[in-house]
């Protein structure tokens, strides 16, 4: 018998059939192990020493670990069948929010009340099922190709979810809460160095980057030298190039007058502020480059004929083509920055970083979540809402380009 | 009036466009044939100065090109190119206004001014107004980067192969409404073509470029009478000699008194088509009749026949 027709009796076949969704089956597969084969959440007498893993049962009141599991295996259901992407978006939305409720809960019921030294942690478990139905939400949100402003307000909504969450205390039990507790002041000052650095630098490498593009894209004879630079520079290792600075910034805060008085200094913000602005160069250039290389040779012709001064051509009809790609560049170097400006705390830049090294330095893994978390989360939302502004000023020119 | 005097570009030590000099006169189409690399848009590019000469001058109504920065220059002649390119983020709309806008013309103006075009072009502008160029057919584009080029009401207009990407059919449309739009504004335009049934069609005055040289500047009719050099025979073509010369004429030219039965024909074709259809229909004569529509007399296969036959 032919392949062919073999296959087509299988197609027959899975018509009569239920139909199953190949991803769907993977997340169940992890929803049904993250339930009932990894524990749930740890408890520790203390913030470092090893803890007592729990299951879900075991760490939640009878009825709310029932109930979890009740919800669990609706939404894992849901995932399996070839329906609805909205059914599986809402059920995808439910589990993250029981799940995100049954944590805090947890931690409530397993610590004794009145001992300020247990800790109630996630466990590995917690962290499989949130990756499963991450990425059943994901997977959902990707086929249903929701215009760019609903995929803001998905992200809009995940964010006062979690806030609306932090706010009500009911995480309050948990280790990292309580990691946070102990420093909140200390934990808005570093956010807020974090932003200015992965912001700062992508700001000033984007008000120098755009114009050396420019200037790469019209003097040909400056663009390999220049490429071929940053590309160099892009593949020093992070560490190492906080440490080159060092030297160099130190001699310019002992040597040029004022330098110091500005904060430059061979540790602390300037080098971290600097290698992260140097690491941004290359795709805010190159973008720029080949964004503008792939504006077509007749639209820059048309409006030279029909007397654009070169000025207006850059503004007009250049630059305004050239966006979508340019903002990929920019995309890419604040996704980049915000995890970059990790590192940073290594040689006293401040960040979030800060609450990583400490953290390992401690071996208290609460802490490193502490300053893990907030970054994934603020390169996440980085990334949707430059990918929806990328999107919206590409429309247009993606229908001219597949016209 | 657009005067061309001894122009030379070289590129490299090489002569691109060898010291051409011609005068094109005002409301008339003259056209640029020649084969590719023969230095046809460099000759045109200069007009406009989107490519500076080497050597000789070039003169609007009697005044330098050089007079004026380029821009501004560029903004008072009309330029349109094979493939139209418009510009494919701004839509039909904002792409013809764009001249009228570097000019500062009123908002108004500009409104108005699009909204004449496209109707002229036969583009209803509350349809395609508001499209971007993606969203319109190959002929459509066409058709809105001529009247963007005339957007600003030039009296000259530059055009290089600007139906070289259109179908056939599509391509005669295109011709007749650039020859009703010449009519209708007067624009003086310049178009270069490798197609010499275009440059018959179209052409007041032909001008034959080799290897960056005019070999010979002239109405038609004189180019198949009297080819200045082999190569402008080669281009004609001998079989082509006749009906060029039909292509090139008037049916009015070749009216004469009297009637005849069946179907008029209006005086403005050309007598290629008179005879294709006296042919057609195993005929002797036509009846003409003017624009209007009045009857002006007839025309004969005896008449066509001389027309078409070698000048003596
Ligand atoms: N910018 C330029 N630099 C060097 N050579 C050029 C340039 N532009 C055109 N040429 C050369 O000039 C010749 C004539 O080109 P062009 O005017 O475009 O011819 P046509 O339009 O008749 O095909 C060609 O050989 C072409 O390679
Ligand atoms: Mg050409």
């Amino acid at each position: 018998m032919g392949r062919a027709r073999l296959l087509s009796i299988a197609r027959q076949g899975s018509g009569l059939r239920i139909r199953f969704d190949k991803l769907g089956i993977v997340i169940a597969l992890l929803v049904a192990y993250g339930a009932l084969g990894a524990s749930f959440a740890v408890l520790k007498p203390n913030r470092i020493v090893q803890g007592e893993a729990k299951m879900i049962l075991a760490a939640l009141p009878a009825w709310a670990g029932w109930g979890l599991i009740v919800v669990l295996f609706l939404a894992a259901a849901a995932s399996l069948f070839r329906t609805s992407s909205w059914l599986k978006l809402v059920a995808a939305f439910a589990a993250l929010v029981t799940l995100a409720l049954a944590i805090g809960s947890a931690a409530s019921f397993l610590a004794p009340a009145g001992n300020t030294y247990a800790r109630v942690s996630p466990a590995s478990g917690f962290w499989l099922l949130l990756f499963a139905f991450m990425l059943l939400a994901a997977d959902a949100i990707t086929r249903l190709r929701p215009p760019p402003w609903m995929r803001v307000l998905f992200l809009v909504l995940t964010a006062g979810g979690v806030g609306a969450i932090l706010l009500s205390g009911s995480w309050n039990g948990l280790s990292i809460m309580k990691e946070y507790a102990g420093r909140a002041d200390v934990f808005w000052s570093e956010a807020g160095q974090h932003v200015r650095l992965a912001l700062g630098s992508l700001i000033v490498a984007a008000a120098a980057g755009l114009p050396l593009g420019i200037l790469c894209h019209r003097v040909a004879a400056l663009r390999a030298g220049v490429l071929n630079t940053l590309n160099l520079i892009q593949t020093i290792p992070s560490i190492a190039l906080f440490g080159i600075l060092i030297g160099p910034l130190a001699w310019i805060a002992a040597t040029v007058p004022g330098a110091a008085e500005i904060g430059i200094r061979g540790i602390g913000t300037a080098p971290a502020f600097v290698a992260l602005f140097l690491y941004s160069l290359l795709p805010a250039v190159a973008n720029t480059v080949v964004g503008l290389a792939g504006v077509p040779r007749e639209a820059n012709e048309a409006a030279r004929g029909i007397g654009m001064t070169d000025r207006q051509r850059l503004f007009q009809i250049e630059f305004p083509m050239a966006l979508p790609v340019i903002l990929t560049g920019i995309r890419i170097v604040l996704v980049q920055n915000i995890g970059l400006a990790t590192i940073a705390a290594l040689i006293g830049g401040g960040g979030f970083g800060v609450f990583v090294f400490q953290g390992i330095g401690q071996t208290a893994m609460d802490l490193v979540l502490l300053g893990a978390v907030p970054t994934v989360a603020l390169a996440f939302a980085a990334a949707v809402i430059l990918d929806a502004l990328i999107e919206m000023n590409s429309r247009v020119l993606i229908g001219a380009r597949s016209a | 009036m657009i005067e061309i005097e001894a122009v030379t570009k070289l590129y490299d030590d090489v002569a691109v466009v060898d010291n051409v000099s011609m005068v094109i006169e005002p409301r008339t189409v003259t056209v640029v044939v020649g084969t590719s690399g023969s230095g046809k848009t460099t000759l045109l590019r200069m007009i406009n100065r989107l490519v500076e000469p080497s050597s000789g001058a070039i003169r609007l109504d009697g005044e330098d090109n050089r007079s004026i920065p380029g821009h501004e220059l560029r903004r008072r002649i009309g330029y349109a190119i094979q493939g139209h390119g418009l510009f494919p983020h701004r839509t039909v709309a904002e792409n013809i206004a764009t001249v009228p806008g570097l000019l500062g013309w009123e908002k108004s103006r500009i409104a108005a001014k699009v909204e004449e075009l496209l109707t002229l072009f036969q583009l209803d502008p509350k349809m395609f107004g508001s499209r971007y160029p993606h969203e319109l057919s190959g002929g459509q584009q066409q058709r809105v980067g001529v009247a963007r080029a005339l957007a600003a009401e030039p009296n000259v207009l530059l055009m290089d192969e600007p139906f070289g990407a259109l179908d056939p059919i599509i391509r005669a449309k295109a011709q007749d409404d650039l020859l009703a739009i010449q009519k209708h504004f007067g624009t003086t335009i310049v178009l270069v073509t490798h197609d010499m049934d275009e440059a018959f069609y179209l052409a007041d005055k032909i001008a034959v470029m080799d290897k960056g040289r005019v070999l010979q500047y002239g109405p038609p009719a004189e180019l198949v009478r009297a080819p200045a050099a082999p190569f402008v025979e080669t281009l004609i073509g001998d079989a082509e000699r006749p009906f060029r010369l039909l292509s090139a004429a008037k049916i009015g030219a070749a009216v004469e008194p009297g009637e005849a039965d069946g179907e008029p024909i209006g005086e403005d074709g050309t007598q290629q088509e008179a005879l294709a259809d006296l042919l057609w229909s195993g005929r002797k004569a036509l009846p003409v009749v003017s624009a209007s529509g009045a009857p002006m007399g007839r025309v004969t296969l005896d008449a066509l026949l001389k027309c078409a036959a070698r000048p003596q």
